[in-house]
């Protein structure tokens, strides 16, 4: 129906034509503002992501064929790789939650102040490179490192502790990076839950644990879930950390497939394991929305 | 309502509590009968919340007694005092639904399923909500979200419920919709309910005695009515109704104002910091002729008239006592015609509707 017929019978309508170029005048400029982003979302993401898959396609002579998926599949050294890295980005997101949760709740008891400083004791080393925090961890854990050295003095241990070089100092590496990924969606999620909620449900004569559960977890776990999401997803494809850490011994994905490229200068091989990685991080998600019904909890 | 459920005395002694230097509550004694409707009136900032919170549980006083008929309840924890709540926000659970909602105090007493869902469903037909069951929070107005919280506060037939503001949310159309409704609901339900409120009109509406809230103590308690012609002190007859004050002296029972001696029916309450003469507009008579002795001169000249709709105010310019506001019905204004700017009048202030009150309570 045209504007015209909508107000049949009342007479013309002043400016109209006016008032309907601004509103397209204004539509041009939003479009015009968003356009740098899209465009830079396309050619920094979208266009590699094209150019890895096909060339995930041809295999090191250079043919069209599906090796390289094959092998991925068939080799138990890539089997064992896969396994590792959903037992470690798992191990991390469960470390994450039991420290994270707590932690949240406990900032949420706190007064706005205190919370908003200690909230900068979680965010002091987000702020730091990846790589410090790293190297730190290594100076901490080593063999001759600072807590062996102290606990030995201590006379708790009589031999060092093998903290670093191992699986042990990559997760101990990973989970302090992470945390934070968890916490500040978790963290702002439960602050916003009225406390009212929680007073009404043990007012209407629920215990304390019982409203807990029942009215103040349930309310939490968008947060929640969207932290889990952020840890496992970027567990899964990191890098520096378990590298550095793992000693060598530690091999999750990201690594095979830098060693994939720098030793054996196999792009097709290793763009495969990338596009694995992708599919795999997508169907986590989608598994996860599956299991927490999410539309559900994000519907209010 | 079933033969269990029947509604319960509360009394309060000594009740304190203390903010730092703020006294929240300043030794507070209230006894509210079985079934009663006692409101908590008092400006923000008065104390009214957190007494009806020390009444929850949720708020630990630093001393006084609380008992629910004849059980101490100053130490119980506020899930073991079987109270139905209302809460400003409403506080409905945004995950449920309505029926879940409703529910809950149900499901936690570990009522049957099937019975869950019929006494859900009857509290919602109180409340005029039935066949809302399966609705989300957020598809309710404002009003529906009320009626839930109220169906949900009473589902599992309390012996007390309590309610904190629980219309201020609204507008005023559908507040004072839902003060009938709660008055009506009130009579239903065997429950003695405790209703905090700023609005004294609200107050007014709806309860069998009000208790007024100053500064963590209870000025006064008493009927709408009561409360509303004889005030004890100059801040309940101020906060309670329109009116305006004048000083006055006095002497040996009686109160002078000016030099004129005030004749007055009831005595006068007992307190410090001086006297005032209340004069609300609408107990104002305003007289064809002159004043008949038995009443209190307050005649004087027209200064303006302004038309409210239902009424009429009238402000006077009075020789000594400055401007006097008379309220005049709509309807007698239109049948015996208004006075003109400037005209000269005569007000009556009859002796049972003259009210004197100290500063300050005693
Ligand atoms: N948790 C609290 N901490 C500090 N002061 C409070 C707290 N709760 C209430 N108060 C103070 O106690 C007084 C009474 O508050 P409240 O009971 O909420 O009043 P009302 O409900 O009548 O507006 C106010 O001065 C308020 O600032
Ligand atoms: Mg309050």
């Amino acid at each position: 129906m045209s504007i015209a017929e909508t107000y049949e019978g009342a007479g013309t309508l002043q400016n109209a034509s006016t008032l309907k170029s601004e509103e397209r005048r204004e539509k041009l400029t939003f479009l015009g503002l968003s356009m740098p982003a899209v465009l830079t979302i396309l050619i920094v993401v979208f266009l590699p992501i094209f150019w890895l898959s096909s060339l995930s396609f041809f295999n090191a002579a250079g043919e069209l064929s599906t090796e390289n998926y094959t092998r991925i599949f068939s080799s138990a050294l890539y089997r064992r790789t896969f396994v590792v890295t959903f037992q470690i980005s798992i191990a991390v997101t469960v470390i994450c939650v039991l420290l994270g949760y707590p932690l949240c709740y406990w900032l949420t008891k706190m007064p706005n102040k205190t919370a908003a400083i200690l909230m900068v004791f979680v965010l002091v080393p987000f702020w730091t490179s990846v790589l410090v925090r790293t190297y730190a961890w290594l100076v901490l854990l080593q063999r001759n490192g600072i807590i062996n050295s102290s606990l030995m003095s201590l006379g708790i241990i009589e031999e060092p502790l093998q903290l670093a070089h191992n699986l042990t100092g990559s997760i101990i590496g990973m989970v302090h990076i992470m945390l934070p990924f968890l916490v500040l969606p978790l963290y702002a999620t439960m602050r916003n839950i009225d406390g009212d909620l929680v007073r009404a449900a043990v007012g209407l004569g629920s215990s304390p644990r019982g409203a807990f559960w029942r009215v103040f977890f349930p309310m939490s776990l968008p947060g929640l879930f969207a932290g889990i999401v952020l840890v496992f997803i970027l567990s899964l494809g990191f890098f520096v950390t378990p590298a550095l850490l793992g000693g060598g011994r530690v091999q999750m994905l990201a690594q095979r497939i830098e060693s994939t490229i720098t030793v054996y200068s196999n792009w097709g091989a290793a763009s495969a394991l990338g596009v694995v990685l992708l599919l795999l991080a997508l169907a986590m998600i989608w598994l996860m929305n599956r299991v927490f019904g999410l539309d559900k909890l994000f519907m209010r | 309502m079933s033969p269990a459920a029947h509604s319960l005395p509360i009394d309060i002694s000594n009740l304190c509590k203390a903010y730092g230097s703020v006294k929240a509550l300043n030794d507070v004694s209230l006894n509210i009968a079985a079934g009663e409707f006692l409101t908590l009136l008092g400006p923000s900032g008065s104390g009214k919340t957190t007494l009806l919170m020390a009444l929850a549980g949720f708020v630990r006083p630093d001393g006084g007694s609380i008992r629910f008929g004849e059980q101490e309840m100053i130490a119980t924890p506020p899930h073991k005092r079987g109270l139905g709540m209302v809460f400003q926000s409403y506080a409905l659970f945004p995950f449920m639904t309505v029926a879940e909602n409703v529910a809950y105090p149900l499901k936690i007493r570990g009522v049957s399923k099937s019975d869950q869902k019929a006494r859900a469903e009857r509290a919602l037909e109180t409340v005029q909500l039935g066949g809302y069951g399966d609705r989300r929070i957020t598809q309710l107005s404002g009003g529906q979200r009320q009626r839930v919280a109220l169906a949900r506060a009473m589902v599992f037939e309390p012996q007390i419920i309590l309610m904190d503001e629980p219309l201020s949310a609204l507008d005023k159309k559908l507040r004072e919709h839902m003060q009938i409704e709660l008055k009506a609901l009130h009579e239903k339900l065997d429950a003695t309910v405790v209703y905090v409120t700023h609005d004294q009109r609200e107050a007014l509406t709806m309860s069998d005695r009000i208790a007024v809230v100053n500064h963590g103590r209870i000025e006064q308690i008493a009927t709408p009515e009561r409360l509303y012609r004889q005030p004890h002190s100059f801040f309940v007859a101020d906060f309670i109704g329109e009116s305006i004050s004048l000083p006055v002296s006095v002497a040996n029972d009686t109160a002078q104002l000016g030099e004129r001696v005030l004749k007055s029916n009831t005595p006068i309450a007992l307190g410090s910091g001086g006297h005032r003469l209340i004069i609300r507009p609408e107990l104002l008579e305003v007289t064809a002729g002159a004043v008949p002795d038995a009443a209190n001169d307050l005649s004087g000249q027209v200064h303006d008239i302004i038309y409210q709709g239902d009424s009429v105010l009238v402000i006077v310019q009075h020789d000594s006592a400055g401007q006097i506001n008379v309220r005049v019905p709509a309807n007698r204004a239109g049948q015996t015609g208004l006075p003109s700017k400037g005209e000269q009048i005569g007000l009556a202030l009859h002796p049972e509707d003259t009210i004197i009150v100290p500063e300050h309570v005693a």
